[in-house]
Formats: structure tokens, C-alpha cells, sequence
């Protein structure tokens, strides 16, 4: 059983939904993006998303937009992705990746995977990488036991909710709404809509990302969804209070929320 | 005998192409090539499309043979395909009247638009005004400066223009925003990709309606010449002129495709925008194709002085075309092309766009090349006389600010005063290869 299947159930078994922290690599720079990622483990984020800074993040808004072009612009490597994985796994979290393909492509995907694996990393989430274009990766994350994650969206059809949806391991990431990522005032009807076509076509977890940013809306998609996926809102805690005490109490807000 | 195979599957040319796109546009990129299809088999479309491009747009447009400009290329015969004639300049509204009537096919009400030079921005704009549609324009902030007339005459046209200041904010950026609103408004919005570049369907589709180019291209020089040209050349950014001139011609094998990318201050300076020669395999903007990156894989930063071949990676049918070795691709330097804009300025009474002027500068290259091989400049009543062929893909009224600072004319000089005039030499007295 994967990392990512042992936390989804004991979730489940606690009667509540997981809470998934995304934080970009390299943000503001690497030693606090390792303290950041650490804080977010401690402070209840059950699996940690650690993003690889890309030069051009279509998917994302602008608040995760400028760190990517903070954390370049301050000197990110890619191997430096599996530090930040490896703090996550100490910290007692579950660490995926979010990557653009590219840098991966240019990696090397089976070594990507096998370094990802070695670092303790559960899986990989790709935004810009749908399953029909994905043989390579899927190759390699089943070599090294790695869980592949991709999306769906509200403009899927059933036929793609069925076919992506085999393709995943661990989760599916379910996009709530059309368009990049970035806090919203309210998540929307769209996203329990989606959740239950998606349901229809799947028995493995279903995290729902885009828009969440308090503990209050993370209560309100745990009511239907396994787990919360939060972005832009732990990345702006980060860009505001340096110290992270607000990233802390931000996941904790989050944290509570998942449980209510 | 035909060429190479270059679509072994739908949207892939070879090992390059493809869709690699967030999952929430692949409905839209179904949609859209469901409704090209329908569209090119159902004659009222071609009957409207073709319409449009003889009233509106004015083809066919003239091939034009120009001598006093060949007589630095070689003396070869060269013949410019006259897409700076076309109804707002360049060859960019072929693909956009095709777009703009499948976006109002498709029941959509708003176009957008990426555009670099502002050529594509600029048509994108105008096809909005002629058929009602909304249209936004996404410009890097790098561009809306230097291609200042460009961003009026779009705002004239009724377009909301949004310089975009991420990134390096050029043609790149302009792209990720334009990406980034689609995913947002993609239930009443089409994507007017000005290139061939992108996810499927777009290389193709574009490819197919700037094909005009090269059909007309062809029919005219075998009418004017009785014989194929020996050499066809482009320049390429994305490469959507390119493919439009090259696509008829790509079984005729005894027939040279020559692509010209931007080589910046050099390729060797890194300031440049040379896939095919610092670039190497990648995905970027939907595509897998040559991409010029880092040894993360991230984007690296282009120059070129043409906006519009200011580009990190190039459509994937090119990559396709280069790696089965149909086509050729090399670098034209800045200071090589502005040479040639001058050249043709100066002989022919045409201002070329500065990214024609790379295809310009090559095909100068190339008949000097010829010529040497043959032992010497071509005699005017030589039969024999090579024939290069060039798609002249813009004007380049948009580019006189630009020019006159580079030449340095904005000081009232004249130009018979400036540097440029040692470009207009004969090759028998031009001094080594600059070209």
C-alpha cells in the first residue's frame, strides 16, 4: 500500500478529510522554503506538495506565479526539489511533487523517479501533463512505486473523468473551477458537482484544489471531498511573515477546518 | 516519390507535437478540431473563407521578381511572395479569418490573442471588428514599447490590449497569460493562436490556412519561370509563414526549404533565439519541440531585434522537418537582417518587416553561396540562373522606429550616410561573407 493510500485511510478512519499543503521549492530561498515545508508538516498538513519553481506556470495566478520568479531569480536547482522532499518525510508528513513537465523531461523521467523515491517521495502531481501524453512518466513512477496524480476538471467529460482517473495513483487532484490557481471568496457549487461525477467513475480519494485559503471553506469542501488542497494562501503566509508564524497559523486554521 | 511521413498519429509530427496542456483546455482543444474538421468539409465555410481572403484580405497577392536586390544574392533570380501586401500587413490574417469564422462556428463571442510584433494582434483585431467578436490581445511589456504602432492600430480596432510584465515579458509571457485566461473563460472564448506552435490541433491547423501562401507561391513562379525555385526561404519565430510557404513544396525534393531563426547579436553571445542551434528537445506552450533552455529545463531568456522572432521554441513540425533533415535551419544575426531591410529598402522600394528580413538576408546568403559554387557571379541572361523564392511574410511600417535608430536616422542623417550602404555593394566588390 502506497504512502498516499495509508493516509487517505486513516484520515478516513478519523472521520475527516486530509489536508494537502502546496509550497513551492526555493521560496523566498531554500533554507526557509525547508523551514516553511517543515512548519506546514507540523502544523497539521497531512501530505505536502513541494512545487518546482518553472519559468512559465501556465496553470498558475499570480501570487504563485512570483514565487516560482522569486525562487528562480534567487538561484533553485531542480536536485533541490528532493532536499525539500526529504525534510517533508522527517517532519512526519506524506511529500508529493508538482512539477510542469518540462524541467522533469529534461531530468530524465525514470531518473526524476528515482530520485524522487530515494528522497521518500509518495508521487507526482502534473499539471501540464494529461495521460495520453504521459507514457514515459507513467513508466517510470511504476518502476520506482511512484504514485502519479493528475487532474481533472469541471470541462472533463466522462469519457476523460474515466480514462484520467485510471491512469492515477494515490489521488486525483480535482480542479474545483476553470481557471489558474489563486485564493477565490468562495470555492463554488462547481466543485461538488465535479466531486460526484467523478465519484461515479472512481473509488480512489478525490482532493479538491483552487480557491481554498481558510479554515472555514476548507470545512466546507471537506464535507465532500476526502481531501483540501491549499496553495496560494500557505505561499502568501510565507511572502508576509518571513518568521512563518503566520504560515503556522494558517495551516492550523486549515488544519481545524478539515476536522469540523 | 513522396516526402517523409511527417503525422504518424494526429497532431504529431515525429517525436515532436502533441498536447501537453492542463487537463481543463483538452474539452476545448476536442471542440476546436471536431469544428475544423466539420468546417473544411463543409463547402458554405471554404466558400466565405475564400471569399474573404480575395475581398477582404486581396488575394492572391503578387510574386514579385526582383532584380536590382538579386544582383547582391549572386545574381540569382529571387521572387518575393508578396505577403506585406495582404490587409494589415503580413501573412498573419490568412490564419486568423480561418479562426475567426470557426470561432463564430463554435458559438463563442470573445477571441484573444497572443502577438509578439503585433502583426498577429493587429489581424486578430481586425477579424474581431469584421465578424462583432470580443478580443483581447496579451503583448509582452518589452514589445507594447518597441511595437508601439502596432499597439494603437489594435486599440483602434476596438481591442483591449494587456501588456504582460511576468517573466521576460515578451512573446513567451504573452503566451502563458493568454493560456492562463483561457482556462478561465474557455466556455465563450477561443484561443486565436497566431502560430504554428501550441497543442494540437494548432500546428496543423494553422499550418493548413497559411498553406494559401505556398499554393499560390507555386503556381505563380511555374507560370512566370516554368521550373520550380531552387530554394525557398522563411523566416521562423514560430514558423507559421514558414510552413505556409514550405507545405506545397515539401514532396518536391529537388526544392531547398530554408528556415532562418533569429541569431540575436550571435549565437555564440547566447543573446539569440536559435532553437535549432542552442536549443535542443523540450516541451513548452502545449508542444514538444526545440526549446531553448537551461540545464534545468527551464526557459532561457531570447533576443532578437524582430519581435516576432523573439521565441524560445518553434512549432514542432519544424523540429520535425529539421531532425528528418527536409528542411534546413540557420541563423541570421541582427546586424545581418537590418542589412538586408536596408538592401531591400534601397534597390526594390520595399520596406520589409525586420523578421522578412532574416528570410531576405538568406536568401542573399544562399544565392552568393550558389554563385561560388558555380565559379562566379550568374550572368543576367543566364538561362540556368538559380531561382530562390521568398516569402516577403510583412511590411515593415511597424519597424521604421525602429530602423531609424538602428541606422541612426533619427537624427535627420540620410541614409546614404549610414553604415547600411556598405550592404548595398555588389557581390563582386562585397568583402568576404558578412551575409
Amino acid at each position: 500500500m502506497s504512502a498516499l493510500s495509508e493516509v487517505f485511510d486513516r484520515c478516513r478512519a478519523e472521520g475527516r478529510a486530509a489536508l494537502v499543503g502546496y509550497l513551492p521549492a526555493g521560496f523566498p530561498d531554500l533554507e526557509t522554503s525547508l523551514a516553511a515545508v517543515r512548519v506546514l508538516a507540523e502544523a497539521g498538513a497531512d501530505v505536502v506538495e513541494v512545487g518546482v519553481p518553472y519559468t512559465d506556470p501556465l496553470m498558475d495566478g499570480p501570487v504563485i506565479e512570483r514565487a516560482a520568479s522569486r525562487a528562480l531569480a534567487g538561484g533553485f536547482r531542480l536536485p533541490q526539489v528532493f532536499d525539500l522532499v526529504r525534510a517533508v518525510r522527517e517532519a512526519g508528513a506524506v511529500p508529493v511533487v508538482m512539477s510542469y513537465w518540462n524541467p522533469v523531461l529534461h531530468y530524465g523521467p525514470e531518473r526524476f523517479a528515482a530520485d524522487l523515491a530515494a528522497a521518500g517521495g509518495a508521487g507526482m502531481i502534473t499539471p501540464d501533463l494529461v495521460p495520453d501524453e504521459a507514457d514515459a512518466w507513467l513508466e517510470a513512477a511504476r518502476a520506482h512505486d511512484l504514485d502519479p496524480v493528475f487532474l481533472v476538471a469541471p470541462s472533463s467529460t466522462d469519457a476523460r473523468l474515466r480514462s484520467t482517473t485510471q491512469a492515477c495513483r494515490g489521488f486525483v487532484y480535482v480542479a474545483s473551477t476553470m481557471g489558474v490557481t489563486g485564493t477565490r471568496t468562495t470555492v463554488g457549487g462547481s466543485a461538488a458537482t465535479l466531486v460526484e461525477r467523478v465519484r461515479a467513475v472512481t473509488d480512489l480519494p478525490l482532493c479538491v484544489g483552487l480557491g481554498v485559503s481558510d479554515g472555514a471553506q476548507a470545512a466546507e469542501v471537506a464535507a465532500f471531498a476526502d481531501g483540501v488542497i491549499v496553495g496560494s494562501a500557505l505561499v502568501r503566509a510565507v511572502d508576509e511573515d518571513p518568521t512563518l508564524e503566520g504560515l503556522r497559523a494558517v495551516t492550523a486554521d486549515l488544519a481545524a477546518g478539515v476536522r469540523r | 516519390m513522396s516526402g517523409p511521413t511527417a503525422e504518424p498519429r494526429p497532431g504529431r509530427f515525429g517525436a515532436f507535437g502533441g498536447r501537453y496542456v492542463p487537463e481543463a483546455l483538452v474539452a476545448a482543444l476536442e471542440e476546436l478540431e471536431e469544428a475544423w474538421h466539420e468546417a473544411m468539409a463543409d463547402p458554405d465555410f471554404v466558400a466565405e473563407l475564400d471569399r474573404l481572403q480575395r475581398d477582404y484580405t486581396g488575394r492572391p497577392n503578387p510574386l514579385t521578381e526582383v532584380p536590382r536586390f538579386a544582383e547582391h544574392a549572386g545574381g540569382a533570380r529571387v521572387f518575393l511572395k508578396r505577403e506585406d501586401l495582404n490587409h494589415t500587413g503580413s501573412h498573419k490574417i490568412n490564419n486568423v479569418l480561418g479562426q475567426a469564422l470557426l470561432t463564430v462556428r463554435m458559438g463563442k463571442t470573445r477571441v484573444i490573442a497572443e502577438t509578439g510584433a503585433g502583426q498577429h494582434g493587429v489581424a486578430t483585431a481586425t477579424a474581431a471588428a469584421l465578424l462583432g467578436l470580443d478580443c483581447t490581445v496579451y503583448m509582452g511589456e518589452v514589445d507594447t514599447r518597441r511595437q508601439a504602432l502596432n499597439v494603437a492600430r489594435m486599440r483602434l480596432l476596438g481591442a483591449e490590449v494587456v501588456p504582460v510584465a511576468t517573466g521576460s515579458a515578451t512573446l513567451k509571457d504573452a503566451i502563458n497569460e493568454a493560456m492562463r485566461d483561457w482556462v478561465t473563460t474557455v466556455e465563450r472564448t477561443h484561443y486565436l493562436l497566431g502560430t504554428v506552435t501550441g497543442p494540437h490541433p494548432f500546428p496543423t491547423m494553422v499550418r493548413d490556412f497559411h498553406a494559401v501562401i505556398g499554393r499560390e507561391a507555386r503556381e505563380q513562379l511555374l507560370e512566370r519561370t516554368g521550373r520550380l525555385p531552387d530554394a525557398v526561404c522563411a523566416c521562423v519565430g514560430g514558423g507559421s509563414n514558414a510552413m505556409g510557404i514550405f507545405h506545397p513544396f515539401r514532396d518536391d525534393e529537388q526544392v531547398r526549404l530554408l528556415g532562418f531563426e533569429a541569431g540575436g547579436d550571435g549565437v555564440a553571445s547566447g543573446r539569440h533565439a536559435s532553437r535549432f542551434s542552442g536549443g535542443e528537445p523540450g516541451v513548452l506552450h502545449g508542444a514538444a519541440s526545440y526549446v531553448l533552455q537551461d540545464e534545468d529545463g527551464q526557459t532561457l531568456p531570447t533576443h532578437s531585434i524582430s519581435a516576432g522572432l523573439d521565441y524560445p521554441s518553434v512549432g514542432p513540425e519544424h523540429a520535425f522537418l529539421h531532425d528528418s533533415g527536409r528542411a534546413t535551419y540557420a541563423p541570421v544575426t541582427d546586424t545581418e537582417a537590418m542589412e538586408a531591410f536596408a538592401l531591400l529598402s534601397r534597390t526594390e522600394g520595399i520596406i520589409p518587416a525586420i523578421e522578412s528580413a532574416h528570410a531576405l538576408a538568406g536568401a542573399v546568403r544562399v544565392g552568393r553561396e550558389l554563385a561560388e559554387a558555380a565559379g562566379g557571379a550568374f550572368a543576367a541572361d543566364d538561362p540556368d540562373r538559380p531561382v530562390i523564392l521568398v516569402n516577403l511574410s510583412g511590411r515593415g511600417d511597424k519597424d521604421v522606429d525602429t530602423a531609424a535608430r538602428w541606422f541612426g536616422l533619427v537624427d535627420g542623417e540620410d541614409l546614404v550616410e549610414a553604415e547600411a550602404l556598405k550592404a548595398a555593394e555588389p557581390v563582386a566588390e562585397a568583402e568576404g561573407s558578412g551575409w
